[in-house]
């Protein structure tokens, strides 16, 4: 459904992503992973369109994506830190974002209403909490239930209950067969939604694998274990990641 | 595009700059009218506001505008639009607001006490000059990075445009006075819309007539029909060429 091919993206000195070749196809829950600053938002940016890489491309349902962006509308997309108007309120952004959007599709305000969103319509975006800014960019991400789901650090800064809500959301859209890429650090989260695991270290892809597959290979049951395993037998780069994800 | 449009010109309606501009650009031209018995000499000093003050506001309240909507914009762009379309929608609630702003606040009171020749070429050229500074500040905001690199940017922009400009090309004059210059004046001229708008209008009136030979071949030239066109068509050119440069260079800017 997504394909990758041979992007590179160079950000002055630092390049970001080297020859990046991955194919993402519907039904997969694929859970990027890799250590701070090795890519992993620069390669959701380059999907959306936001970030240009400098070559390479990249293909929506084998469309070039810069050719046409409705495929967008087909992107639900929530942003590891949400940036909204500051002046406008909870409600003029939803209905601001329904207005522009103006589907016919049903909505999907499952979440919206589960994180009691519709409580709060007259708080205006700039004093918003953290935790509540990434509750309206959970509920903005699947409100026109599209086909991909491409969430940044989803459960950052939400509260037990609310992450759960999230996941538990996460795992019925799994289920409806959509394609999910998500990206955290919290492995233990990651573990009960994911098929596939793509993991990336210094803008290279290390490995695209199916969870099975890593088990098998590895011998351990946990995600954490087994990435632990894989990085220390194949690679000795970042210790200090191992050591965070044990 | 509309809708988008629709949006920019609710946040800028609701954060009273434009009506305090508005109001300002009002009260000043009200003031000159009533001061001055002669309506004529008015429109004169109203053409010095013009020329200056117009400008530095476009400058100003697009980039400023530009930067605060920032969120915004980013907003949009993960939605299905695409970039040019987003920053089109920018520019046109922009200038309508300000075009807007221009016309209440000159144009009424210049069409209600002043309304002949001069007075419709104050309001045209006022009208381009707005259009043009903002689309020069949306290029100078789409190519630098920060808040206030912009503005700062802006306001260089601006001295340049209406001061250092007219410094370099009387330095240019005085150099050269042996040889003829009108026709190299002329093109000096039109790489500033400031200067240009102001050429125009002053050959527009009555003044023109102490300015000699020179005066003379331009009024010939710029009083006639022909003149007029050319000076739309250069201020158009100042209006279309940065705001296309501009969705250019944002097609490709990293996010």
């Amino acid at each position: 459904m997504i394909r990758l091919t041979n992007i590179n993206k160079q950000f002055k000195k630092l390049h970001a992503l080297k020859d990046i070749n991955i194919e993402l196809s519907k039904g997969q829950a694929v859970s990027l992973i890799g250590p701070n600053g090795s890519g992993k938002t620069t390669i959701i940016k380059c999907i959306l369109g936001l970030v240009t890489p400098n070559s390479g491309q990249i293909f929506f349902d084998d469309i070039n994506i810069n050719e046409q962006v409705a495929y967008r509308s087909r992107i639900g997309y929530m942003p590891q830190i949400g940036r909204y108007p500051d002046n406008m309120k909870i409600g003029q952004l939803f209905k601001m974002i329904k207005n522009i959007r103006d589907t016919e599709s049903k909505l999907d305000e499952e979440l919206y209403y589960k994180f009691k969103l519709d409580t709060i319509l007259d708080k205006s975006m700039r004093n918003l909490s953290g935790g509540t800014r990434q509750k309206v960019s959970a509920a903005l991400a699947f409100l026109f239930d599209a086909d991909v789901l491409i969430l940044d650090e989803p459960t950052a800064g939400l509260d037990p209950l609310s992450s759960e809500i999230l996941k538990e959301k996460i795992l019925d859209e799994k289920e409806k067969g959509k394609l999910i890429l998500i990206t955290s650090h919290i492995l233990s989260d990651l573990e009960e939604l994911t098929t596939d695991v793509l993991y990336i270290q210094e803008g290279k892809v290390i490995f695209l694998k199916s969870l099975s597959d890593l088990r098998q290979e590895t011998g351990e049951e946990k995600l954490n274990k087994a990435i632990a395993w894989h990085m220390k037998n194949s690679m000795k780069h970042d210790l200090r990641y191992i050591k965070i994800a044990k | 595009m509309l809708k988008i449009s629709k949006y920019v010109l609710y946040d800028i309606a609701r954060n009273k700059v434009a009506i305090a501009y508005t109001l300002f650009l009002l009260v000043i031209s009200l003031s000159f009218f009533q001061m001055e018995a002669n309506s004529g000499k008015a429109v004169l000093s109203l053409l010095n506001v013009v020329l200056i003050v117009v400008p530095l506001i476009s400058l100003v309240f697009s980039t400023i505008h530009w930067y605060n909507s920032y969120e915004f914009i980013e907003l949009m762009l993960t939605q299905p639009i695409s970039r040019k379309k987003v920053l089109l929608s920018e520019f046109s609630g922009i200038a309508s607001s300000l075009v807007t702003a221009f016309l209440i606040g000159v144009g009424l009171p210049v069409l209600i006490y002043n309304p002949d020749n001069i007075g419709l070429a104050l309001i045209i050229v006022g009208t381009l000059l707005t259009l043009s500074f903002t689309s020069i500040a949306f290029l100078a905001s789409v190519k630098s990075k920060d808040k206030s690199r912009g503005i700062g940017i802006a306001l260089l922009l601006w001295f340049y445009f209406a001061l250092i400009y007219d410094g370099l090309v009387l330095m240019i004059l005085f150099s050269f006075s042996d040889y003829p210059m009108e026709k190299i004046t002329l093109l000096l001229s039109s790489l500033n819309p400031i200067d240009l708008g102001r050429i125009y209008l002053m050959l527009q009136m009555d003044i023109s007539a102490l300015m000699g030979y020179t005066g003379a071949t331009y009024k010939e030239f710029f009083g006639s029909n022909v003149g007029l066109f050319y000076t739309i068509g250069i201020m158009f050119i100042w209006i279309i060429v940065p705001i296309m440069l501009a969705v250019r260079s944002f097609n490709k800017k990293d996010l």
